[in-house]
């Protein structure tokens, strides 16, 4: 019934979280750190340990115990990110590495175990690495099994930091150890109620009871705390590169001519992912220059992006802004690509007669925007607030729609319908007179000084119209609490000779145009 | 008279427009050119994107999102090209290739040759394009007047309705106006019926808030 059990080598790094936040994000060493996940302590440092944080504290107990306490979110997907760079330099040194958990992998130790003569050697070869890597503390356990494996690493103390438990000898390392230590919450407080304590106590129940009792899972346990850990180690298959990277030498000044460098690369991009069943959907381009200036942004693509798109997407960013042909501040030296995302290939098939007349529509765009800059084609939104200005949004095609704000709030204050057609990129300033012919103003009381009575859409005044209608002022005080964004302001219609009708907003005494009703 | 062209086909065009349009509506491959007016190009251009083409807008920074939405253009199948610059005319080539419907506004004038480019383009792709302002080859020039606002008076109220009168004329045969709704109370485009009498500006009670708005 049971594969034979190999013999396994297991790398722990004790506080991984710690240490990958630390990595990322520098610390004086010795201060106490603790990690907060949902509110309450999921990791803490060894000097904050030494003051009494422990994990699963509140952390408004865990500052008040120790109130020096430095404390950052817990990220899982740091953990992930920075323990990948380790695994993958531990697979350079042995292969076939399985990753547990972000800080444990196991590796099967026979391998290694021959190349350095001895079992012992090659946990210490692991732990000279991992120093090297700038990753301290870590600890080696060699036995039967990773679970076994585990267990001696997470006993291996600070002086003798690999543990190696004799073939065979497994149950016997295991005897002592709590029973707190398998991984099944529940089946480990019913042990205790019926007074088993450690692994060897549940070892030495009959196996057939303890399946019949606690069913599959029980029994693996039972194996487990026995010592005959069967699971195989399954080493990861490394992912594949799929980033793409030029570097030019010298550095080139030219937009053009980093365009036409990239090109290349940018096929070389496109075909690694074919050859891979996959096409990139966002992709993020890193650019390095002379000067040391890094610029980093994210492209998406409605549909997935061909060779050409990758590298009108490098010229975008090298352009910047939407001027075309300019200059760039210091000579380009790196060119990275990342796929951000990817998809398999066969949801982005052609079909047989084309995939409609949307792919046509993309093509044209692209082809503007390739002329005009990113920003220059845009698709428009209703956003929400209260000014004409915030209530439309602009997201340049191929983005993502984000609005800012939300547009079925209710907005007290906005205008009432109908809404004005023609909105003034930048309110230009008009006068509104009153019938001596002076500016009409609002006092701080909202009390009008005069009603408007002539009115001239230029800024000099002149080209002045008799004002048949109006209606206002209606103030607008929005942020009042916020100095720097507070914004108050009157607003009119008002309708000219003409027919036409304007809306204008009056701040301070200084009168504009925002939009007309043409 | 005997038609010089092929039977075109028409664009979904609003009726109250379409009556006064030469061949009954908005004519594909053909150019239109309109006064300065954002709600009658909204009104024009509404028809057509209700009934699922794409539009764009070359030249127009100031085109009114919000009020396009509440006419009734999809802004799904909206396309802005706010500052085209000098390209305008590769830009709105561009755009006729892949849209049905594109409405430009020159900065400057281009060369006879060009526009006779740009107008064998659209008669291929079988687009519309609408010029703001004045365009030598267009089909019918649309331009409004005698807009009267109503539901605001002196002082109180506030604008609710208009009715215009919408005056189409081509380069052969009298001009063609009708009184139009632009837009009614309920942000439509309507016909004016022929006995309403003139309208006089009504007001409308509506609150005025007397207080500031304090956002919270």
């Amino acid at each position: 019934m049971s594969a034979p059990i190999a013999r396994s080598m297991v790398l722990w790094v004790p506080d991984w979280p710690i240490v990958a936040s630390t990595r990322v994000s520098p610390l004086q060493t010795g201060l106490p750190l603790a990690l907060i996940d949902k509110g309450q302590v999921f990791a803490c440092s060894a000097s904050a340990r030494a003051e009494g944080v422990k994990r699963g504290l509140r952390v408004r107990e865990a500052q008040a115990r120790c109130p020096g306490l430095i404390v950052r979110a817990y990220e899982q997907q740091l953990d992930q990110r920075t323990f990948e760079t380790v695994v993958t330099e531990v697979e350079e040194l042995m292969p076939g590495v399985q990753l547990l958990r972000p800080g444990i992998c196991a590796i099967r130790s026979r391998g290694p175990a021959r190349y350095y003569a001895g079992e012992k050697p090659a946990g210490l070869a692991l732990v000279t690495l991992l120093d090297q890597l700038g990753v301290p503390g870590s600890r080696v356990g060699i036995a039967d099994g990773p679970f076994t494996a585990e267990q001696a690493a997470r006993t291996a103390t600070h002086v003798r930091r690999v543990r190696v438990v004799p073939e065979g000898n497994a149950a016997e390392f295991l005897r002592d150890l709590p029973v707190s230590l398998i991984d099944d919450p529940p089946l480990i407080v019913l042990l205790r109620r019926l007074g088993i304590m450690t692994l060897g106590d549940f070892a030495a129940l009959p196996a057939d009871d303890v399946a019949g009792r606690f069913g599959e899972g029980g029994a693996r346990l039972h194996a487990l705390s026995g010592g005959l850990d069967s699971r195989p180690i399954v080493p990861r298959i490394p992912p594949e590169e799929l980033d793409v990277q030029v570097a030019f030498e010298p550095a080139l000044d030219r937009v053009d001519q980093v365009t036409f460098g990239v090109r290349t690369v940018a096929d070389d991009f496109v075909q690694g992912l074919v050859g891979q069943r996959l096409v990139c959907t966002a992709l993020r381009v890193e650019i390095e220059t002379e000067l040391g200036d890094y610029s980093e942004r994210s492209w998406l693509h409605p549909r997935s992006f061909t060779a050409a798109d990758v590298v009108d997407r490098v010229r975008w960013q090298l352009q910047g802004s939407a001027e075309v042909d300019s200059g760039l501040r210091s000579g380009v030296t790196r060119v990275r690509i990342v796929p951000e995302s990817v998809d398999a290939i066969a949801h982005h098939e052609v079909g047989l007669f084309g995939a409609g007349p949307d792919e046509r529509i993309h093509h044209g765009l692209s082809r503007v925007q390739s002329m005009l800059g990113h920003e220059g084609v845009v698709t428009a939104m209703v956003s929400g607030g209260r000014t004409l200005a915030d209530r439309q949004a602009t997201i340049p095609w191929g983005d993502r729609p984000l609005t800012p704000r939300n547009p079925v709030e209710p907005w007290p204050g906005q205008l009432p319908k109908p809404f004005p057609s023609t909105v003034f990129p930048t309110p230009h300033p008009v006068h509104v007179f009153g019938p001596g012919g002076v500016s009409v103003t609002v006092s701080d009381r909202g009390m009008l000084s005069a009603p408007p009575a002539r009115f001239s859409p230029a800024a000099s005044g002149r080209d002045a119209r008799e004002v048949m209608a109006w209606a206002g002022p209606w103030p607008v005080a929005e942020r009042w609490w916020d100095a720097a964004a507070a914004h108050t302001a009157h607003r009119f219609q008002v309708v000219d000779d003409r027919g036409i009708a304007w809306l204008l907003v009056l701040v301070g005494d200084e009168w504009s145009a925002e939009a007309r009703y043409d | 008279m005997q038609e010089t062209k092929l039977d075109t086909r028409l664009l979904p065009t609003h009726p109250a427009i379409a009556s006064l349009l030469p061949g009954g509506g908005l004519k594909q491959g053909a150019m239109y050119s309109l006064e300065q007016s954002a709600t009658l190009l909204m009104a024009l251009i509404a028809g057509p994107s209700r009934a699922g083409s794409w539009c764009g807008v070359v030249g127009v920074p100031e085109f009114g999102v919000e009020a396009a939405a509440s006419f009734g253009v999809d802004l799904e199948r909206l396309v802005l090209v706010p500052n085209p610059g000098d390209q305008w005319l590769a830009v709105t080539a561009a755009i006729a290739d892949v849209m049905p419907v594109v409405v430009a506004r020159p900065p400057q004038r281009a060369s006879d040759g060009n526009l006779a480019r740009l107008a064998a383009r659209l008669r291929q792709r079988g687009s519309t394009l609408i010029v703001l302002g004045a365009w030598p080859q267009s089909e019918a020039m649309l331009s409004l007047s005698d807009s009267q606002w109503g539901g605001i008076g002196r002082g109180h109220g506030h604008l609710t309705a208009r009715q215009a009168t919408v005056t189409v004329s081509t380069r052969l045969g009298r001009p063609r106006s009708a009184r139009l709704w632009l837009p009614d109370p309920e942000l439509q485009f309507t016909p004016m019926s022929s006995q309403a009498p003139v309208p006089v500006p009504v007001p409308v009670p509506v609150r005025v808030p007397a207080e500031y708005l304090r956002a919270v």
